[in-house]
């Protein structure tokens, strides 16, 4: 009995041990620092690929602890897709270090910066200072809020799909194929929906949404960060209520992770609808994929926009 | 492309004056003939596809030349860091263990010029001031006690390097400067050079990162203080597979001399660390981190007249345990971590071996997003005397005006074996400047 127990367990230690191995056989192994991409690399790889994110979509992302489960993520990954433009500069360099995993390393086969293809808004000019906040020097890294870039990342991640299993090369194509008119027809249909609001003026709480604002046409007058990174102080929060109500701006976005007593205020004095605004898929349930994120965001707005009645003048 | 345009101006030429030559030659054999103008005309399209390919093939070189420059894709699958060189990343951007990005054309971009293969750089300074009454072990009023510059770079496809040296009030020293091999088959990471050795948590950690102004007092009574084991050695770490958790074992190997703690009379005093850390997700917020330490190497209590008489040797066996909350969705306002280290000193000397024992327990909560309030209970026998006990209670308050400053006040009681019971006010600033890369977890 006891021999026989003991088998029993050998057995399931073996099994548990070899499992990993046969499936990362099996499909490639896709590890995305945000859910945005791991929802586009899904797009793609379909089931020839398993992925997953490292950050939650509710997370700040430039606030990720570089905890070592992520560590044992990265070493048993074909592919990493990270952000860049800095994004996870604070936390991806060691989780790159420690995986003990070539491929992922910057640079390496799997290797993938999102960023490489998309359009990039905001990248400073000039002289740039600590003391403008944490400003990204190579420009603000929230461009996977266009369709357009979504498409571009989609393009990327096929690309480099195809590179690692060329029998599945045309399979990836025409996911992405798929994908991208899927997200044309979508893209004509959510400017449509957002047409009658162009040039609406909102404020932001961080810079989270430049190629959104540019892609739907809104126009970002404000943000309730003085500057990036840096908390609301009373005094640049009582100058940006009197810019919105000289501007008349009825929408304030927020991001799912940031504190909403300074944007209540705001509201409260200026009658602005305060949004939760998911910029990320996973940042609240509904959103789980990257069109249902478009979906969510544009109705939202759209509902809010109808109720304080802004329209483009 | 232009000498392209010509040779195919000249094939369609010379196949119109040979074409209509058959054609003016009105012969019996007129069948022949169509059928040589045939296979001509198919010569001549087969010429002038492949001219075309040809030139659309130029073309499209010629696009990707002057468009901006792309990421590595194009190039055949690269099954190791060997077949990368030719593309290389460019570490000016590259923060930490490894950088963003990857493109050499991002980075290096000709506007960087020189500057590119520059490593990331950056000073961090901090000011200690002490208020209060210490006969013991007094710290100055006020201090620079100590700046550090840190110079960090990919070095090559198969290396990074990590330099941290410590501008004190008394000169400059190496505090750490060290190469990793991040990809080394076998899944290791191997480092060469002089390191803080991973005996426990605080023992790793530079001045800057600690939570408190000061370092608990088993590690000034055991662990060397500040300076804590640190040596010119090297490191291999190994991730342990196992399906549950993650679990993380290192050797290394070090010269032997580590302040009062180690020291090396002969070249093979060297000392040795062992360290095991295992690390669970219990929740998506919570996390427990363990880990257990083992250190030998030969002390300095043996010398006389500059010569190792004792041969004596000291072992130091730690066990450390972190607990972390950060809820997700808020984890830019709210956070705990409580942290203790044991440790047991077994150390040879002249009278008897001295058994000494030591361990600090400490808890710091974030209650705003630039607010840290903490607490640590202190508790240790001397290395050289184990019925000395020294013991302390500390209160923190943290504030960080941004990710690269802070501000701190420390109340620290201390009661000493030896003398008065200390109570002090310390303060501490720390500013930095620069790329620092990020810290490991």
């Amino acid at each position: 009995m006891k021999f026989r127990l003991s088998k029993t367990w050998l057995a399931l230690v073996a099994i548990a041990l070899a499992a990993p191995v046969a499936h990362a056989q099996d499909k490639l192994t896709v590890v995305t620092t945000t859910e945005d991409l791991a929802a586009i690399a899904r797009e793609v790889g379909g089931d020839r690929i398993t992925a997953e994110s490292i950050a939650r979509g509710y997370q700040d992302p430039h606030f990720v602890e570089a905890k070592p489960s992520f560590i044992l993520k990265l070493q048993k990954a074909d592919v990493l897709v990270a952000v860049g433009r800095e994004l996870e500069i604070g936390w991806l360099p060691p989780l790159i270090q420690q995986s003990r995993n070539a491929k992922v390393q910057v640079g390496g086969a799997g290797y993938i910066d999102a960023s490489q293809q998309a359009r990039i808004l905001e990248i400073p000019q000039g002289q740039i200072t600590r003391a403008m906040g944490d400003v990204h020097p190579l420009g603000n890294p929230h461009y996977w809020l266009d369709p357009e870039n979504g498409k571009a990342i989609a393009k990327e991640i096929s690309d480099k799909l195809a590179q690692l299993r060329p029998n599945d090369r045309s399979f990836f194509e025409q996911r992405l194929n798929d994908f991208t008119s899927r997200l044309t027809e979508a893209g004509k249909r959510w400017a449509s929906m957002m047409a009658p609001y162009k040039g609406t003026k909102v404020v932001t709480y961080h810079r989270s949404f430049p190629n959104f604002a540019e892609r739907f046409g809104l126009d970002v007058i404000g943000y309730v960060e003085p500057r990036p990174g840096i908390p609301p102080s009373p005094q640049h929060t009582l100058d940006l209520i009197n810019e919105m109500k000289r501007q008349n701006v009825k929408v304030v976005m927020v991001e799912p992770y940031f504190d909403l007593k300074t944007p209540n205020a705001i509201g409260r004095a200026t009658g602005a609808e305060i949004l939760v605004v998911p910029p990320s898929v996973g940042g609240v349930k509904e959103v789980a994929d990257y069109f249902k994120l478009f979906d969510y965001d544009i109705n939202l707005l759209i509902g809010a926009l109808k109720k304080v009645g802004t329209q483009a003048q | 492309m232009r000498n392209l345009g010509i040779a195919r101006a000249c094939v369609v030429a010379s196949a119109l004056l040979i074409a209509p030559a058959p054609l003016r030659a009105q012969t019996p054999d007129a069948q022949a003939m169509r059928q040589e103008i045939e296979q001509l005309r198919k010569e001549l399209d087969a010429l002038q596809k492949q001219y075309g390919d040809r030139l659309s093939a130029l073309e499209t070189k010629l696009d990707a030349v002057q468009a901006p420059p792309q990421q590595a894709d194009a190039k055949p699958p690269a099954p190791g860091p060997q077949e990368q060189q030719p593309t290389a990343p460019v570490p000016p951007g590259a923060e930490g263990a490894g950088g963003p990005g990857g493109a050499l054309p991002v980075y290096g971009g000709a506007s960087a010029g020189s500057k590119v293969f520059n490593p990331d750089m950056a000073v961090i300074g901090n000011f200690l001031g002490a208020a209060g009454h210490n006969t013991v072990n007094p710290a100055p009023a006020l201090a620079m006690p100590e700046t550090e510059a840190s110079f960090q770079a990919i070095v090559d496809p198969y290396a990074r390097a990590d330099f941290f040296l410590s501008f004190g009030e008394e000169g400059v020293d190496l505090e750490e400067g060290f190469i990793t091999f991040p990809a080394i088959p076998g899944g290791l990471l191997v480092r060469v050079g002089k390191m803080r050795a991973a005996f426990g948590k605080v023992n790793t950690l530079h001045n800057h990162v600690i939570p408190w102004s000061d370092r608990p007092i088993v590690i000034d009574n055991l662990l060397n203080g500040d300076e804590g084991i640190s040596d010119a050695g090297f490191s291999v770490a190994r991730l342990v597979p196992n399906p549950w958790f993650f679990l993380e074992a290192t050797g290394q190997v070090f010269r032997g001399d580590s302040g009062d703690l180690f020291h090396s009379s002969e070249r093979s005093d060297l000392s040795y660390v062992a360290h095991l850390r295992g690390y669970h997700d219990l929740t998506e917020n919570t996390n427990i981190d363990l880990g257990t330490s083992y250190s030998f190497g030969h002390n300095p209590s043996g010398i006389v007249d500059d010569v190792d008489l004792g041969r004596f040797t000291t072992q130091l066996y730690g066990v450390d345990a972190t607990l972390r909350w950060r809820p997700l969705q808020r984890s830019i306002y709210r956070s705990f971590v409580g942290r203790s280290e044991l440790i047991w000193s077994r150390r040879e000397q002249p009278e008897l071996q001295q058994g000494a024992f030591g361990y600090y327990i400490s808890g710091d909560y974030q209650f705003a997003r630039r607010w840290f309030g903490g607490v640590r209970y202190d508790r240790s026998s001397h290395a050289d005397d184990d019925t000395a006990h020294d013991s302390g209670q500390s209160l923190l308050l943290t504030y960080w005006p941004s990710e690269f400053s802070q501000v701190r006040g420390q109340y620290r009681r201390t009661k000493y074996a030896v003398g008065d019971t200390a109570n002090e006010f310390l303060f501490q600033f720390q500013f930095s400047i620069g790329a620092h890369g990020a810290h490991p977890f």
